[in-house]
């Protein structure tokens, strides 16, 4: 599997930010992909680049780390530029690239696009970098409590997500182990023709959902042998609570927000 | 066909934060023919290590030789599928491989892709099916509908049938009840020897690395600590506490005979009953001299 993506992986490290409560993280995160939309010029992309970059230097994590495992979504952030590079037709023609005109609404309308494309990947990935996984089905059941009213099963939901969470390194594992013992004989998953490739994935895939049933069921029991049943009256072993340190992150966030309002046009 | 390891190093993600040296700088060579038991605890590297036997893995510094065929870093192999068909390997649980609608059509499917006849499978099943000791009315069957230790024992008839000059063998009774543990590494050490197979045994145990290994290799920390003959090897107690491993039972009380009574006994691969023997001999020894 590729081992470079860091979407999604967690990095073990002591910093500020990784000490945060996942719920502040989980709110900032969503109101700066909100507010991500409002800036529109120069100085307000700028004023939102410095916070995304502030907060990533933050984690501790080195920066070269982060940009190399960004690597499979420069290519999406270079495709959105070029896209609007050559389909936006406003402003004055600037040059001509194989006969086709760029104008330079197009340079600049490209720029910011891909530009909040990237801060967009950049702080959720943040997000991922720096919680846990089950700090974040955590936060994300006690900040979905107000729906429990209308008999939503946010319970149910969190229970789901930590436990899918929890096995897509093991499925990925054993994925890495099966395709290894079926190359052994003799399946070929890299060349030949497509519908041979397409075929080579039975192998692989059958042991794997016969695995996964396995799985399931063993986990069911499992639960059921330790008396689990539902969320009702469940309590935690650890409480999340809001700190000092999340009233400071709150209170940067919103002279940020500020900011970003005074800047832009 | 000889095997040659020379100053092979394996790192899995090199350069991240999660940087792992499985295996360093290691040296050695298996000689065509013999039966060599490679011993470590886990995470000593062991895994990795077979996984460069049929270029699964290539390494990360140094060359893996399997016969003429040359494993490097950064550079592909081109007949790896005849590479892959000549050295068998039988993973750690390989019952979970298994996925076809009958067991026959499992055990086909290795020689299959390596582009072996019909008619030749059909000659090889029945063979593979005595080996591993399946009655041939299962074959119609479905693999999942078999027991735990069936199962395995289908999945390795899937490799035997792909009729490998090398066997490598991960762990291939972990699981299993003891007297399956017997018969399968019985049924492995007659293939070895009927066939003249090169076979590489995974092992935790002492047991039988001792019985069966012609050679031992003991990796730990993904280096190798001690190589050489088991009846040397296993003697030396110091060296194998360092390691963590047990000295086998069988030596383990050659050993405690001797500091307790001061006779000497060897181990030359005798079987129990040769060894009650002996020490009924050295006992009456001790009747003369008193």
């Amino acid at each position: 599997m590729s081992s470079s993506l860091i979407i999604g992986q967690y990095i073990p490290n002591d910093s500020k930010v990784h000490r945060l409560d996942p719920r502040t993280k989980i709110m900032i995160i969503f109101s700066f992909i909100v507010v991500v939309f409002f800036a529109n010029n120069l100085l307000s992309y700028a004023w939102l680049t410095l916070f995304a970059f502030g907060s990533a230097l933050m984690t501790k994590v080195k920066l070269r780390y982060i940009a190399k495992g960004l690597t499979p979504v420069w290519f999406l952030i270079i495709f959105t530029f070029v896209l609007h590079l050559f389909v936006t037709k406003e402003g004055e023609v600037l040059f001509d690239i194989f006969g086709f005109p760029i104008y330079s609404e197009a340079l600049i309308q490209g720029f910011f696009i891909s530009l909040r494309f990237f801060l967009l990947i950049l702080v959720t990935s943040l997000l991922t970098l720096t919680t846990t996984p089950i700090e974040i089905t955590d936060a994300i059941e006690t900040l979905l409590n107000p729906l429990k009213k209308i008999k939503f099963p946010v319970h149910e939901l969190a229970l789901m997500m930590s436990i899918s969470l929890r096995f897509i390194p093991t499925l990925m594992q054993e994925t890495d182990k099966i395709s290894k013992a079926q190359a052994s004989r003799g399946v070929d998953f890299r060349t030949g023709p497509i519908k041979d490739r397409i075929q080579a994935v039975v192998p692989l895939l059958v042991p794997l959902f016969v695995s996964a049933f396995k799985r399931a069921e063993e986990l069911a029991m499992a639960m059921e042998a330790r008396g689990y049943q539902g969320g009702e009256g469940r309590t935690k072993l650890r409480e999340l609570k809001i700190l000092r340190l999340d009233w400071f992150a709150i209170l940067i966030f919103i002279i940020t927000l500020i900011g970003l309002f005074v800047l832009r046009q | 066909m000889d095997i040659s390891f020379k100053q092979v190093s394996y790192t899995y993600q090199p350069n991240g934060p999660f940087e792992y040296k499985a295996l360093k700088d290691l040296n050695f060579t298996i000689k065509s023919g013999s039966y060599v038991a490679i011993i470590g605890h886990t995470g000593s590297g062991k895994s990795t290590l077979i996984q460069h036997l049929n270029g699964l893995l290539r390494p990360t510094k140094g060359e893996v030789k399997v016969g003429e065929y040359s494993i490097q870093a950064n550079q592909k192999l081109e007949n790896i599928k005849e590479l892959r068909r000549q050295v068998g390997v039988v993973f750690q649980y390989p019952e979970h491989q298994l996925f076809e609608e009958t067991i026959e059509k499992d055990i086909g499917f290795g020689p299959e892709n390596f582009g072996v006849s019909q008619d030749e499978i059909n000659k090889r099943i029945p063979e593979v099916m005595k080996a591993v000791g399946l009655s041939m009315e299962l074959l119609e069957r479905s693999p999942f509908d078999l027991s735990g230790g069936q199962m395995r024992r289908v999945a390795i008839a899937g490799i035997l049938a792909m009729e490998p000059s090398v066997l490598v063998l991960d762990e291939p009774t972990a699981g299993l009840d003891p007297k399956g543990q017997q018969e399968i590494m019985n049924m492995f050490y007659d293939l070895h020897q009927r066939k003249n197979l090169t076979t590489i045994l995974v092992t935790h145990s002492m047991e039988d690395a001792l019985k069966y290994a012609d050679h031992v290799i003991i990796l730990e920390d993904g280096q190798m600590k001690i190589e050489g003959k088991p009846a040397d090897i296993f003697v030396q107690k110091t060296e194998l506490e360092q390691v963590q491993l047990d000295t086998p039972e069988i030596i383990q009380f050659i050993q405690d005979f001797e500091a307790k009574f001061g006779k000497k006994l060897s181990y030359h691969n005798q079987s129990i009953d040769q060894l009650a023997r002996e020490v009924i001999a050295a006992f009456k020894e001790v009747k003369h001299d008193v």
